[in-house]
């Protein structure tokens, strides 16, 4: 059995410096969004890992279960507020967002 | 013709990413098999393969999100990368999580990813996704952030303890409904308080003439 605990540790480790990567270079806030996804995801797999490998149980996925539900509210609040945005500026450029009304 | 080179490229790419995951695992593996129990010989058997096949897949998407210049091939790589994540949550036999990332992620959040692309990315507008911190600088960071990560992942000796096996999705939901209640029931309230605020953000005003 070679996937062992580094295995996944690995995988999740690139997840979170692609999710990195994403979010410092790009200006689009969809974009910025979904980087942040990309850290979420790395964060639970490594959750999901540490609870197979060394503690048991199910609190790991638990904790996995209710990360994944407030990434969803997260993504929710932050793309209604892109929207918002959008409306406002007529663009999704992070830098150009930088007061709270017209 | 433009796109079927991009297609090309891109098809290359992610191979090339898949063999630099393969020749890492390769490479790295060793170093730290000194106490894991794990046997050395080249028994490569079809779940190692499936294993590899499903991380190239995660980290090939992601690497989608992070380079592509399109910002719905980057959504397109994100439905591979977190459908790579749920095949990595069956590899670790916890099948409710699995299963509830197929349906928030890839059938929620996704697909508001992909509305909120298509509702704001005007098509002139191509200079969008450009670097703001200069690929350089990020680039750095990044790396200096993954070879940390790297190095903690297969040089510390973790006390590895395998667990479970077993279905998940009954002991989770007693679990929720008994040691976990309080957060169960506030991740309800957080979901509605959610629902309420984004529907007020993202409404258009009506302003009375």
């Amino acid at each position: 059995m070679i996937p062992t605990l580094s295995h996944y540790l690995a995988v999740a480790a690139i997840l979170f410096a692609l999710g990195l990567f994403t979010v410092l270079t790009r200006r689009n806030a969809v974009a910025v969004l979904m980087g942040v996804e990309l850290m979420l995801n790395a964060a639970n797999v490594n959750l999901v890992a540490f609870n197979k490998f060394m503690v048991g149980g199910l609190a790991g996925q638990t904790f996995a279960l209710f990360v994944i539900v407030l990434a969803a509210a997260e993504a929710a609040v932050g793309l209604a507020i892109v929207l918002s945005i959008f409306h406002t500026f007529k663009t999704i450029d992070v830098r150009a967002a930088d007061l709270m009304r017209e | 013709m433009r796109t079927k080179t991009k297609l090309v490229a891109w098809t290359l790419g992610s191979a090339a990413v898949v063999g630099a995951v393969g020749v890492l695992s390769a490479l790295l593996s060793p170093a730290m098999a000194a106490g894991a129990t794990r046997p050395l010989a080249g028994t490569f058997t079809l779940a190692d393969g499936i294993f590899y096949a499903v991380a190239a897949l995660t980290v090939a998407g992601a690497a989608a999100v992070a380079f592509s210049r399109n910002i719905l091939y980057s959504a397109l790589g994100l439905l591979a990368s977190l459908l790579g994540a749920a095949g990595l949550y069956v590899f670790l036999s916890a099948d409710f999580v699995a299963v509830a990332q197929v349906f928030i992620y890839i059938g929620g959040v996704l697909v508001l990813i992909l509305f909120a692309v298509m509702l704001t990315n005007r098509i002139g507008e191509v200079n969008i996704s450009n670097s703001t911190m200069g690929w350089a600088s990020a680039a750095i960071l990044c790396a200096a952030m993954l070879g940390l990560l790297l190095v903690v992942a297969f040089d510390v000796p973790w006390p590895v303890r395998v667990t479970g096996g077993a279905p998940t999705t009954a002991p989770l939901g007693h679990a929720l409904l008994q040691q976990w209640l309080l957060p169960f029931e506030l991740a309800s309230l957080i979901l509605l308080a959610t629902l309420i605020g984004a529907i007020i953000i993202a409404r258009k005003e009506i302003r009375a003439d």
